[in-house]
Protein backbone atom coordinates (compact mmCIF):
# COMPACT_ATOMS: atom_id res chain seq x y z
CA UNK A 1 0.00 0.00 0.00
CA UNK A 2 1.30 3.74 -0.66
CA UNK A 3 1.44 5.41 2.65
CA UNK A 4 1.74 9.15 3.82
CA UNK A 5 1.10 10.79 0.58
CA UNK A 6 -2.13 12.43 2.55
CA UNK A 7 0.60 14.76 3.28
CA UNK A 8 1.53 16.04 -0.27
CA UNK A 9 -2.24 17.08 -1.13
CA UNK A 10 -3.00 20.43 0.57
CA UNK A 11 -6.34 20.51 0.96
CA UNK A 12 -6.05 18.12 3.56
CA UNK A 13 -4.52 20.30 5.71
CA UNK A 14 -6.70 23.10 5.24
CA UNK A 15 -8.53 23.43 8.40
CA UNK A 16 -11.91 23.14 7.62
CA UNK A 17 -10.78 19.78 6.02
CA UNK A 18 -8.40 18.37 8.52
CA UNK A 19 -10.77 15.24 9.45
CA UNK A 20 -12.37 14.82 5.79
CA UNK A 21 -12.40 11.37 4.72
CA UNK A 22 -12.87 12.30 1.24
CA UNK A 23 -14.33 9.58 -0.72
CA UNK A 24 -15.88 11.17 -4.18
CA UNK A 25 -12.40 10.75 -6.46
CA UNK A 26 -14.69 9.46 -9.54
CA UNK A 27 -16.30 12.86 -9.46
CA UNK A 28 -13.22 15.10 -8.80
CA UNK A 29 -9.72 13.89 -7.58
CA UNK A 30 -7.66 16.43 -5.14
CA UNK A 31 -4.48 17.96 -6.56
CA UNK A 32 -0.58 17.54 -4.95
CA UNK A 33 0.77 20.56 -4.47
CA UNK A 34 2.75 20.07 -7.17
CA UNK A 35 0.26 20.30 -9.21
CA UNK A 36 -0.50 23.57 -7.97
CA UNK A 37 3.05 24.76 -7.75
CA UNK A 38 3.21 23.79 -11.37
CA UNK A 39 0.48 25.93 -12.49
CA UNK A 40 1.71 29.18 -10.44
CA UNK A 41 5.03 28.54 -11.87
CA UNK A 42 3.57 28.91 -15.61
CA UNK A 43 1.61 32.47 -14.42
CA UNK A 44 4.84 33.34 -12.41
CA UNK A 45 6.87 32.95 -14.80
CA UNK A 46 5.88 31.70 -18.77
CA UNK A 47 2.76 33.59 -19.33
CA UNK A 48 2.07 34.18 -22.77
CA UNK A 49 0.14 33.42 -25.57
CA UNK A 50 1.54 30.27 -27.36
CA UNK A 51 2.35 29.60 -31.09
CA UNK A 52 1.66 33.45 -31.62
CA UNK A 53 4.92 35.50 -30.19
CA UNK A 54 8.13 35.52 -31.79
CA UNK A 55 9.50 36.26 -28.58
CA UNK A 56 11.64 34.13 -25.99
CA UNK A 57 8.55 34.62 -23.28
CA UNK A 58 6.30 32.71 -25.74
CA UNK A 59 8.13 30.18 -27.05
CA UNK A 60 8.56 28.85 -23.57
CA UNK A 61 4.99 29.03 -22.88
CA UNK A 62 4.76 27.03 -26.51
CA UNK A 63 7.08 24.66 -24.94
CA UNK A 64 5.39 24.30 -21.95
CA UNK A 65 2.00 23.78 -23.83
CA UNK A 66 4.00 21.14 -26.58
CA UNK A 67 5.72 19.36 -23.64
CA UNK A 68 2.68 18.67 -21.83
CA UNK A 69 1.27 17.10 -24.71
CA UNK A 70 4.57 14.82 -25.36
CA UNK A 71 3.87 13.83 -21.80
CA UNK A 72 0.07 12.83 -22.11
CA UNK A 73 0.91 11.16 -25.23
CA UNK A 74 3.35 9.10 -23.72
CA UNK A 75 1.17 8.40 -20.52
CA UNK A 76 -1.38 6.94 -22.37
CA UNK A 77 1.43 5.38 -24.89
CA UNK A 78 0.07 7.14 -27.73
CA UNK A 79 1.60 7.07 -30.84
CA UNK A 80 2.53 10.66 -31.59
CA UNK A 81 1.98 13.96 -29.81
CA UNK A 82 -0.05 14.77 -32.59
CA UNK A 83 -2.73 12.48 -31.55
CA UNK A 84 -3.23 14.33 -28.65
CA UNK A 85 -5.96 17.06 -28.56
CA UNK A 86 -6.27 19.43 -25.66
CA UNK A 87 -9.99 20.00 -24.60
CA UNK A 88 -12.01 21.28 -21.47
CA UNK A 89 -12.84 17.53 -20.45
CA UNK A 90 -13.62 14.30 -21.52
CA UNK A 91 -17.63 15.57 -22.59
CA UNK A 92 -15.95 17.81 -24.80
CA UNK A 93 -13.80 15.08 -26.09
CA UNK A 94 -16.46 13.25 -26.76
CA UNK A 95 -18.98 15.77 -28.20
CA UNK A 96 -15.90 16.79 -30.59
CA UNK A 97 -16.00 13.25 -31.81
CA UNK A 98 -19.36 13.63 -32.63
CA UNK A 99 -19.39 16.98 -34.20
CA UNK A 100 -16.02 16.57 -35.96
CA UNK A 101 -16.00 12.70 -36.95
CA UNK A 102 -19.23 10.94 -36.90
CA UNK A 103 -21.45 14.00 -38.46
CA UNK A 104 -19.32 13.57 -41.45
CA UNK A 105 -18.97 9.94 -41.15
CA UNK A 106 -22.16 8.45 -40.01
CA UNK A 107 -25.04 8.12 -42.75
CA UNK A 108 -28.63 8.21 -41.93
CA UNK A 109 -30.03 4.51 -41.31
CA UNK A 110 -26.42 3.05 -39.97
CA UNK A 111 -26.35 1.95 -36.28
CA UNK A 112 -24.62 3.58 -33.46
CA UNK A 113 -23.71 1.17 -30.72
CA UNK A 114 -23.39 2.18 -27.30
CA UNK A 115 -23.68 0.43 -23.38
CA UNK A 116 -26.46 0.26 -21.12
CA UNK A 117 -22.94 1.66 -18.77
CA UNK A 118 -22.41 4.72 -20.11
CA UNK A 119 -22.22 7.66 -18.42
CA UNK A 120 -24.26 10.68 -19.97
CA UNK A 121 -21.09 12.16 -21.58
CA UNK A 122 -20.55 9.31 -23.42
CA UNK A 123 -24.53 8.68 -24.01
CA UNK A 124 -26.03 12.06 -24.98
CA UNK A 125 -23.86 13.00 -27.60
CA UNK A 126 -24.56 9.98 -29.14
CA UNK A 127 -28.04 10.21 -29.07
CA UNK A 128 -27.82 13.46 -30.46
CA UNK A 129 -25.67 12.52 -33.25
CA UNK A 130 -28.52 9.71 -34.20
CA UNK A 131 -31.02 12.29 -34.20
CA UNK A 132 -28.85 14.70 -36.14
CA UNK A 133 -27.44 12.07 -38.62
CA UNK A 134 -31.22 9.96 -38.89
CA UNK A 135 -28.91 7.18 -37.19
CA UNK A 136 -30.19 4.29 -35.14
CA UNK A 137 -29.24 4.03 -31.77
CA UNK A 138 -28.83 0.42 -29.90
CA UNK A 139 -27.12 -0.63 -27.04
CA UNK A 140 -25.07 -3.59 -25.20
CA UNK A 141 -26.55 -3.92 -21.87
CA UNK A 142 -25.23 -5.58 -18.61
CA UNK A 143 -26.32 -8.23 -16.38
CA UNK A 144 -26.67 -8.66 -13.18
CA UNK A 145 -23.18 -8.13 -12.13
CA UNK A 146 -22.64 -5.42 -14.39
CA UNK A 147 -21.32 -6.82 -17.10
CA UNK A 148 -22.06 -6.12 -20.58
CA UNK A 149 -23.52 -8.94 -22.47
CA UNK A 150 -20.67 -9.72 -25.13
CA UNK A 151 -23.42 -12.40 -26.54
CA UNK A 152 -25.32 -9.53 -27.03
CA UNK A 153 -22.63 -7.09 -28.60
CA UNK A 154 -21.98 -10.18 -31.11
CA UNK A 155 -25.57 -9.92 -31.88
CA UNK A 156 -24.99 -6.01 -32.41
CA UNK A 157 -22.35 -6.54 -34.18
CA UNK A 158 -23.38 -8.41 -37.18
CA UNK A 159 -25.59 -5.12 -37.79
CA UNK A 160 -22.54 -3.37 -38.82
CA UNK A 161 -22.53 -0.47 -36.65
CA UNK A 162 -20.61 2.38 -37.89
CA UNK A 163 -19.60 3.40 -34.83
CA UNK A 164 -19.06 1.71 -30.90
CA UNK A 165 -19.04 3.85 -27.92
CA UNK A 166 -18.05 2.60 -24.53
CA UNK A 167 -17.16 3.03 -20.71
CA UNK A 168 -13.41 1.54 -20.21
CA UNK A 169 -14.76 1.58 -16.54
CA UNK A 170 -17.62 2.39 -15.21
CA UNK A 171 -18.31 5.23 -12.93
CA UNK A 172 -21.78 3.68 -11.52
CA UNK A 173 -20.84 0.19 -10.92
CA UNK A 174 -17.42 -0.08 -11.00
CA UNK A 175 -17.47 -2.41 -13.88
CA UNK A 176 -13.85 -2.95 -15.70
CA UNK A 177 -14.57 -3.82 -19.41
CA UNK A 178 -12.63 -5.74 -21.00
CA UNK A 179 -11.88 -3.03 -24.07
CA UNK A 180 -9.09 -4.47 -25.90
CA UNK A 181 -10.97 -7.81 -26.47
CA UNK A 182 -13.99 -5.50 -27.17
CA UNK A 183 -12.39 -3.61 -29.89
CA UNK A 184 -10.74 -6.19 -31.52
CA UNK A 185 -14.24 -7.86 -31.64
CA UNK A 186 -15.49 -4.30 -33.35
CA UNK A 187 -12.56 -3.92 -36.04
CA UNK A 188 -13.30 -7.44 -37.28
CA UNK A 189 -16.79 -6.06 -38.05
CA UNK A 190 -15.54 -2.61 -39.43
CA UNK A 191 -16.72 -0.83 -36.15
CA UNK A 192 -15.22 2.59 -35.22
CA UNK A 193 -14.32 2.73 -31.31
CA UNK A 194 -14.64 5.74 -28.90
CA UNK A 195 -13.73 4.68 -25.40
CA UNK A 196 -14.31 6.68 -21.98
CA UNK A 197 -10.86 6.69 -20.09
CA UNK A 198 -12.48 9.13 -17.39
CA UNK A 199 -12.47 6.62 -14.66
CA UNK A 200 -9.88 4.10 -16.04
CA UNK A 201 -6.86 6.89 -16.80
CA UNK A 202 -6.57 7.92 -13.23
CA UNK A 203 -6.09 4.39 -11.84
CA UNK A 204 -4.43 1.89 -13.66
CA UNK A 205 -1.56 1.89 -16.54
CA UNK A 206 -3.97 2.85 -20.19
CA UNK A 207 -1.96 1.81 -23.44
CA UNK A 208 -4.16 2.68 -26.44
CA UNK A 209 -2.17 1.16 -28.89
CA UNK A 210 -2.37 -2.30 -27.54
CA UNK A 211 -6.00 -1.71 -26.97
CA UNK A 212 -6.24 -0.32 -30.29
CA UNK A 213 -9.10 2.40 -29.80
CA UNK A 214 -9.76 4.87 -32.43
CA UNK A 215 -10.51 7.80 -29.92
CA UNK A 216 -10.00 8.04 -26.13
CA UNK A 217 -11.32 10.50 -24.04
CA UNK A 218 -10.58 11.58 -20.39
CA UNK A 219 -10.56 14.22 -17.67
CA UNK A 220 -7.47 15.77 -16.16
CA UNK A 221 -9.54 16.78 -12.86
CA UNK A 222 -9.76 12.83 -11.82
CA UNK A 223 -6.18 12.37 -12.52
CA UNK A 224 -4.78 14.74 -10.01
CA UNK A 225 -4.67 17.89 -12.75
CA UNK A 226 -6.07 20.67 -13.02
CA UNK A 227 -10.09 21.32 -13.56
CA UNK A 228 -10.61 22.57 -17.10
CA UNK A 229 -8.22 20.54 -19.25
CA UNK A 230 -9.11 17.02 -20.42
CA UNK A 231 -7.75 15.42 -23.60
CA UNK A 232 -9.04 13.60 -26.83
CA UNK A 233 -7.10 11.06 -28.34
CA UNK A 234 -7.17 10.38 -31.97
CA UNK A 235 -5.16 7.34 -33.77
CA UNK A 236 -3.57 8.97 -36.72
CA UNK A 237 -5.83 7.09 -39.21
CA UNK A 238 -8.85 9.18 -38.64
CA UNK A 239 -7.00 12.35 -39.18
CA UNK A 240 -8.14 13.16 -42.79
CA UNK A 241 -11.41 12.19 -41.73
CA UNK A 242 -11.31 14.61 -38.29
CA UNK A 243 -12.97 18.25 -39.19
CA UNK A 244 -12.54 21.15 -36.73
CA UNK A 245 -15.33 21.72 -34.49
CA UNK A 246 -14.47 25.09 -33.27
CA UNK A 247 -13.45 27.93 -35.71
CA UNK A 248 -11.46 30.95 -35.31
CA UNK A 249 -7.57 31.60 -34.25
CA UNK A 250 -4.73 28.97 -33.79
CA UNK A 251 -6.87 26.57 -35.94
CA UNK A 252 -5.95 27.32 -39.06
CA UNK A 253 -3.29 27.80 -42.01
CA UNK A 254 -4.36 30.65 -43.87
CA UNK A 255 -7.70 32.84 -44.50
CA UNK A 256 -9.16 34.60 -47.25
CA UNK A 257 -11.54 36.50 -47.55
CA UNK A 258 -14.06 33.48 -48.43
CA UNK A 259 -12.19 30.51 -47.75
CA UNK A 260 -9.80 29.03 -45.34
CA UNK A 261 -7.71 26.19 -44.21
CA UNK A 262 -7.03 24.39 -41.67
CA UNK A 263 -3.78 24.13 -39.47
CA UNK A 264 -2.55 20.19 -38.81
CA UNK A 265 -3.49 18.29 -36.68
CA UNK A 266 -3.70 18.16 -33.63
CA UNK A 267 -4.34 22.35 -33.52
CA UNK A 268 -6.74 22.58 -36.31
CA UNK A 269 -8.91 21.06 -33.10
CA UNK A 270 -7.60 23.91 -30.80
CA UNK A 271 -9.56 27.32 -31.44
CA UNK A 272 -8.64 30.00 -29.91
CA UNK A 273 -6.34 30.78 -26.71
CA UNK A 274 -6.26 26.87 -24.64
CA UNK A 275 -5.83 26.55 -21.00
CA UNK A 276 -2.14 26.14 -21.10
CA UNK A 277 -1.78 25.79 -17.24
CA UNK A 278 -4.29 23.71 -17.15
CA UNK A 279 -1.92 21.75 -19.75
CA UNK A 280 1.34 22.45 -17.40
CA UNK A 281 -0.43 21.20 -14.36
CA UNK A 282 -1.95 17.47 -16.06
CA UNK A 283 1.89 17.24 -16.98
CA UNK A 284 2.91 17.42 -13.27
CA UNK A 285 -0.16 15.21 -12.59
CA UNK A 286 1.37 12.74 -14.66
CA UNK A 287 4.79 13.62 -13.17
CA UNK A 288 3.58 12.49 -9.86
CA UNK A 289 1.35 9.77 -11.18
CA UNK A 290 4.35 8.42 -12.97
CA UNK A 291 7.53 8.56 -9.79
CA UNK A 292 4.36 6.60 -8.06
CA UNK A 293 3.90 4.18 -10.58
CA UNK A 294 0.67 3.02 -11.94
CA UNK A 295 0.74 -0.27 -11.36
CA UNK A 296 1.22 0.59 -7.37
CA UNK A 297 -1.98 2.89 -7.62
CA UNK A 298 -3.68 0.27 -8.92
CA UNK A 299 -2.73 -2.40 -5.98
CA UNK A 300 -3.07 0.88 -3.63
CA UNK A 301 -6.90 0.70 -4.73
CA UNK A 302 -7.67 -2.48 -5.44
CA UNK A 303 -6.20 -3.25 -1.34
CA UNK A 304 -9.02 -0.04 -0.55
CA UNK A 305 -11.39 -1.46 -3.06
CA UNK A 306 -11.57 -5.13 -1.36
CA UNK A 307 -11.15 -4.13 1.99
CA UNK A 308 -14.85 -2.31 1.39
CA UNK A 309 -16.07 -4.51 -0.51
CA UNK A 310 -15.31 -7.18 2.95
CA UNK A 311 -16.20 -4.85 5.50
CA UNK A 312 -19.42 -3.67 3.13
CA UNK A 313 -20.88 -7.14 2.31
CA UNK A 314 -20.72 -7.85 6.75
CA UNK A 315 -23.69 -4.80 7.07
CA UNK A 316 -27.15 -6.09 7.57
CA UNK A 317 -29.25 -5.14 4.69
CA UNK A 318 -26.74 -3.79 2.50
CA UNK A 319 -27.50 -3.99 -1.76
CA UNK A 320 -24.13 -3.51 -3.42
CA UNK A 321 -24.41 -3.07 -7.10
CA UNK A 322 -21.97 -3.89 -9.80
CA UNK A 323 -19.13 -6.96 -10.15
CA UNK A 324 -18.12 -8.73 -7.00
CA UNK A 325 -14.87 -9.62 -8.46
CA UNK A 326 -12.29 -7.43 -10.67
CA UNK A 327 -13.34 -4.46 -9.30
CA UNK A 328 -12.55 -0.61 -9.69
CA UNK A 329 -12.23 1.52 -6.48
CA UNK A 330 -15.57 3.11 -6.61
CA UNK A 331 -18.59 1.23 -5.02
CA UNK A 332 -22.36 2.04 -5.59
CA UNK A 333 -24.55 0.83 -2.84
CA UNK A 334 -27.95 1.16 -0.88
CA UNK A 335 -28.32 0.18 2.67
CA UNK A 336 -32.39 -1.39 3.49
CA UNK A 337 -34.45 1.78 2.83
CA UNK A 338 -32.64 4.58 3.96
CA UNK A 339 -32.15 6.97 1.11
CA UNK A 340 -28.90 8.00 -0.42
CA UNK A 341 -29.25 11.25 0.31
CA UNK A 342 -30.26 11.46 3.68
CA UNK A 343 -27.06 8.73 3.47
CA UNK A 344 -24.74 11.08 2.39
CA UNK A 345 -26.03 13.89 5.06
CA UNK A 346 -25.41 11.88 7.97
CA UNK A 347 -22.14 10.52 7.21
CA UNK A 348 -20.88 13.97 5.94
CA UNK A 349 -22.07 15.45 9.80
CA UNK A 350 -19.12 12.68 10.73
CA UNK A 351 -16.64 14.42 8.03
CA UNK A 352 -17.18 11.82 5.07
CA UNK A 353 -17.47 12.84 1.81
CA UNK A 354 -19.65 9.98 -0.52
CA UNK A 355 -21.59 11.11 -3.39
CA UNK A 356 -25.22 10.13 -3.14
CA UNK A 357 -28.05 10.32 -6.91
CA UNK A 358 -27.50 9.01 -10.11
CA UNK A 359 -23.85 9.36 -10.52
CA UNK A 360 -24.91 10.59 -14.31
CA UNK A 361 -25.89 7.13 -15.83
CA UNK A 362 -29.90 6.91 -15.44
CA UNK A 363 -29.76 4.39 -17.60
CA UNK A 364 -27.83 2.26 -15.38
CA UNK A 365 -30.23 3.28 -12.23
CA UNK A 366 -33.22 2.50 -14.64
CA UNK A 367 -31.58 -0.57 -14.73
CA UNK A 368 -30.80 -1.68 -11.14
CA UNK A 369 -34.24 -0.33 -10.67
CA UNK A 370 -33.41 2.06 -8.12
CA UNK A 371 -33.68 6.31 -8.59
CA UNK A 372 -30.05 6.61 -6.53
CA UNK A 373 -27.29 4.71 -5.10
CA UNK A 374 -24.85 5.96 -2.58
CA UNK A 375 -21.21 5.89 -3.82
CA UNK A 376 -17.77 5.70 -2.04
CA UNK A 377 -14.92 5.79 -4.53
CA UNK A 378 -11.19 5.71 -3.41
CA UNK A 379 -7.74 6.71 -4.88
CA UNK A 380 -4.13 6.81 -3.51
CA UNK A 381 -4.35 9.41 -0.33
CA UNK A 382 -7.28 7.08 0.51
CA UNK A 383 -5.96 4.81 3.79
CA UNK A 384 -7.88 1.61 4.48
CA UNK A 385 -8.66 3.82 8.54
CA UNK A 386 -11.39 6.26 5.92
CA UNK A 387 -12.62 2.86 4.51
CA UNK A 388 -13.17 1.62 8.34
CA UNK A 389 -14.57 5.22 9.44
CA UNK A 390 -17.19 4.83 6.62
CA UNK A 391 -18.12 1.34 7.90
CA UNK A 392 -18.33 2.86 11.38
CA UNK A 393 -20.23 5.90 9.72
CA UNK A 394 -22.71 3.54 8.15
CA UNK A 395 -23.43 1.49 11.21
CA UNK A 396 -24.07 4.70 12.53
CA UNK A 397 -26.51 5.77 10.00
CA UNK A 398 -28.87 2.52 10.28
CA UNK A 399 -28.95 2.86 14.31
CA UNK A 400 -30.46 6.67 13.55
CA UNK A 401 -32.15 6.02 11.28
CA UNK A 402 -33.25 2.41 11.85
CA UNK A 403 -35.64 3.39 14.60
CA UNK A 404 -37.95 4.82 12.02
CA UNK A 405 -36.55 3.36 8.19
CA UNK B 1 -26.97 18.01 17.11
CA UNK B 2 -27.23 19.44 13.74
CA UNK B 3 -28.94 16.13 12.06
CA UNK B 4 -31.57 16.60 14.43
CA UNK B 5 -32.27 19.89 13.35
CA UNK B 6 -32.87 18.60 10.27
CA UNK B 7 -34.57 15.14 10.87
CA UNK B 8 -36.96 16.30 12.73
CA UNK B 9 -39.89 14.16 14.74
CA UNK B 10 -42.79 15.83 12.22
CA UNK B 11 -40.64 15.13 9.37
CA UNK B 12 -40.05 11.47 9.97
CA UNK B 13 -44.10 10.73 11.02
CA UNK B 14 -44.78 12.10 7.36
CA UNK B 15 -42.00 10.24 6.32
CA UNK B 16 -43.20 6.82 7.70
CA UNK B 17 -46.92 7.99 6.97
CA UNK B 18 -47.18 9.94 4.10
CA UNK B 19 -50.43 12.09 3.78
CA UNK B 20 -52.35 12.56 0.63
CA UNK B 21 -50.19 9.90 -1.05
CA UNK B 22 -52.06 8.80 -4.14
CA UNK B 23 -53.05 9.96 -7.41
CA UNK B 24 -56.34 11.74 -8.37
CA UNK B 25 -58.54 10.37 -10.59
CA UNK B 26 -60.36 13.56 -11.30
CA UNK B 27 -57.45 16.08 -11.46
CA UNK B 28 -57.04 19.13 -13.66
CA UNK B 29 -53.92 19.46 -12.68
CA UNK B 30 -51.38 16.98 -13.25
CA UNK B 31 -47.21 17.34 -13.37
CA UNK B 32 -44.41 15.14 -13.09
CA UNK B 33 -40.85 16.67 -11.60
CA UNK B 34 -37.59 15.26 -11.22
CA UNK B 35 -34.81 16.40 -8.84
CA UNK B 36 -32.00 17.40 -11.22
CA UNK B 37 -29.30 16.38 -8.26
CA UNK B 38 -30.95 13.15 -7.44
CA UNK B 39 -33.49 11.42 -9.41
CA UNK B 40 -35.92 11.49 -7.41
CA UNK B 41 -39.41 11.58 -8.85
CA UNK B 42 -42.50 13.59 -7.52
CA UNK B 43 -45.80 13.18 -9.77
CA UNK B 44 -48.52 15.70 -8.32
CA UNK B 45 -51.92 15.59 -8.68
CA UNK B 46 -54.60 18.68 -7.78
CA UNK B 47 -58.03 19.48 -8.71
CA UNK B 48 -58.48 23.06 -9.18
CA UNK B 49 -61.92 24.65 -9.16
CA UNK B 50 -63.17 28.48 -8.49
CA UNK B 51 -59.54 29.78 -7.69
CA UNK B 52 -59.25 26.93 -4.64
CA UNK B 53 -57.45 23.59 -4.33
CA UNK B 54 -59.95 21.17 -3.96
CA UNK B 55 -57.83 18.03 -3.60
CA UNK B 56 -54.51 17.10 -4.17
CA UNK B 57 -51.90 14.19 -3.89
CA UNK B 58 -48.58 13.24 -4.53
CA UNK B 59 -47.06 10.15 -5.43
CA UNK B 60 -42.92 8.70 -6.43
CA UNK B 61 -40.31 8.08 -4.03
CA UNK B 62 -37.56 9.89 -2.29
CA UNK B 63 -35.21 11.08 0.38
CA UNK B 64 -36.76 12.27 3.96
CA UNK B 65 -36.87 15.79 3.33
CA UNK B 66 -38.53 15.81 -0.49
CA UNK B 67 -40.83 13.11 1.08
CA UNK B 68 -41.76 14.57 4.12
CA UNK B 69 -42.21 18.23 2.86
CA UNK B 70 -44.65 16.69 -0.09
CA UNK B 71 -46.70 15.45 2.54
CA UNK B 72 -46.84 18.57 4.57
CA UNK B 73 -47.52 20.51 1.41
CA UNK B 74 -50.98 18.79 0.33
CA UNK B 75 -52.07 18.81 4.03
CA UNK B 76 -51.51 22.64 3.94
CA UNK B 77 -52.67 23.58 0.88
CA UNK B 78 -55.51 21.45 0.47
CA UNK B 79 -58.79 23.55 0.75
CA UNK B 80 -56.75 26.95 0.17
CA UNK B 81 -57.24 29.49 -2.53
CA UNK B 82 -54.59 29.34 -4.94
CA UNK B 83 -53.07 32.96 -4.72
CA UNK B 84 -52.41 32.31 -0.57
CA UNK B 85 -51.05 28.53 -1.92
CA UNK B 86 -48.67 31.23 -3.62
CA UNK B 87 -47.78 33.35 -0.62
CA UNK B 88 -47.08 29.95 1.41
CA UNK B 89 -44.53 28.54 -1.55
CA UNK B 90 -43.18 31.54 -1.21
CA UNK B 91 -42.70 31.28 2.26
CA UNK B 92 -41.52 27.79 2.85
CA UNK B 93 -38.67 28.33 0.02
CA UNK B 94 -37.90 31.47 1.91
CA UNK B 95 -37.68 29.55 5.33
CA UNK B 96 -35.18 26.42 3.80
CA UNK B 97 -33.29 28.89 1.82
CA UNK B 98 -32.59 31.48 4.82
CA UNK B 99 -33.99 29.99 8.32
CA UNK B 100 -35.99 32.88 8.58
CA UNK B 101 -39.62 33.83 7.28
CA UNK B 102 -41.32 36.06 9.48
CA UNK B 103 -44.85 34.91 8.07
CA UNK B 104 -44.39 31.23 9.02
CA UNK B 105 -43.58 32.46 12.32
CA UNK B 106 -45.83 34.41 13.27
CA UNK B 107 -48.31 31.67 12.07
CA UNK B 108 -47.03 29.28 14.71
CA UNK B 109 -47.16 26.83 12.18
CA UNK B 110 -44.77 23.82 13.56
CA UNK B 111 -45.18 21.58 10.70
CA UNK B 112 -43.56 24.73 8.39
CA UNK B 113 -41.48 25.69 11.20
CA UNK B 114 -39.81 21.98 11.18
CA UNK B 115 -38.19 22.48 7.49
CA UNK B 116 -35.90 24.98 9.37
CA UNK B 117 -33.23 22.63 9.82
CA UNK B 118 -32.59 22.59 6.11
CA UNK B 119 -30.95 25.84 5.73
CA UNK B 120 -28.54 24.53 7.53
CA UNK B 121 -27.93 21.80 4.51
CA UNK B 122 -27.72 23.50 0.96
CA UNK B 123 -27.22 21.20 -0.77
CA UNK B 124 -30.96 19.56 0.37
CA UNK B 125 -32.82 22.78 -0.06
CA UNK B 126 -33.35 21.42 -3.54
CA UNK B 127 -34.99 18.30 -2.09
CA UNK B 128 -37.68 20.32 0.78
CA UNK B 129 -38.70 22.31 -2.56
CA UNK B 130 -39.40 19.77 -5.06
CA UNK B 131 -42.81 19.36 -4.25
CA UNK B 132 -43.39 23.32 -3.91
CA UNK B 133 -41.53 23.86 -7.46
CA UNK B 134 -43.85 21.34 -8.92
CA UNK B 135 -47.05 22.74 -7.72
CA UNK B 136 -45.91 26.20 -8.67
CA UNK B 137 -45.35 24.96 -12.15
CA UNK B 138 -48.10 23.07 -12.21
CA UNK B 139 -50.78 25.40 -11.31
CA UNK B 140 -48.67 28.35 -14.20
CA UNK B 141 -49.87 25.85 -16.55
CA UNK B 142 -53.42 25.82 -15.32
CA UNK B 143 -53.80 29.09 -15.38
CA UNK B 144 -52.81 29.39 -19.36
CA UNK B 145 -54.93 26.35 -19.74
CA UNK B 146 -57.75 28.26 -18.11
CA UNK B 147 -56.93 31.90 -18.17
CA UNK B 148 -59.07 32.72 -14.95
CA UNK B 149 -62.41 35.53 -16.37
CA UNK B 150 -60.84 39.30 -16.41
CA UNK B 151 -63.86 40.21 -13.58
CA UNK B 152 -62.61 37.82 -11.17
CA UNK B 153 -59.19 38.85 -10.46
CA UNK B 154 -59.26 42.29 -11.23
CA UNK B 155 -56.05 43.46 -9.62
CA UNK B 156 -54.56 40.62 -11.78
CA UNK B 157 -51.51 40.72 -8.79
CA UNK B 158 -51.78 37.25 -8.02
CA UNK B 159 -50.86 35.94 -11.11
C1 LIG C 1 -17.19 7.41 -16.95
C2 LIG C 1 -17.22 8.90 -17.08
N1 LIG C 1 -17.25 9.45 -18.30
C3 LIG C 1 -17.27 10.78 -18.47
C4 LIG C 1 -17.26 11.64 -17.41
C5 LIG C 1 -17.33 13.10 -17.68
O1 LIG C 1 -16.21 13.77 -17.23
P1 LIG C 1 -16.20 15.35 -17.29
O2 LIG C 1 -17.35 15.82 -16.49
O3 LIG C 1 -14.89 15.73 -16.70
O4 LIG C 1 -16.30 15.73 -18.72
C6 LIG C 1 -17.22 11.12 -16.13
C7 LIG C 1 -17.21 12.02 -14.97
O5 LIG C 1 -18.01 12.03 -14.09
C8 LIG C 1 -17.20 9.72 -15.96
O6 LIG C 1 -17.19 9.18 -14.74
Amino acid sequence: MLTDLRKEFPLFSAAANRDLVYLDSAATAQRPQRVITAMNDFYAQDNANPHRGAYRLAERATQHYEAARAKVAAFIHAAAAEEIIFTRNATEAVNFIAYGWADHHVQPGEVILVTELEHHSNLVPWQMLAQRRGAILKYIEFDDQGHLRLDQMEERLRERPRLLALTQVSNALGTINPVAEIIARAHEAGVVVVVDGAQSVPHMRVDVQSMQADFFVFSGHKMLGPLGIGVLYANQRHHAGLQPVLYGGDMISSVDYHHSDWNDMPWKMEAGTQHVAGAVGLAAAIDFLGEIGMEAVAEHDHTLTRHALEQLQKLDRIILYGPRENHAAVISFNIGAIHPHDLATFLDQRGIAIRSGHHCAQLVMRKLGVAATARASFYLYNTLEDVDRLIDGLNAAKEYFGKWL
Amino acid sequence: MALDQLYQEILLDHYKQPRNKGVLDDANVRLELKNPFCGDEILLTLRVADGFVEDVAFAGSGCVISQASASVMTEKIKGMRVAQVREMAEQFSELVKTGHAEAVSAQEDDDLEAFRGVCEFPTRVKCAMLAWRTLLQGLEHHEHAHPHPVASNPSGAQK
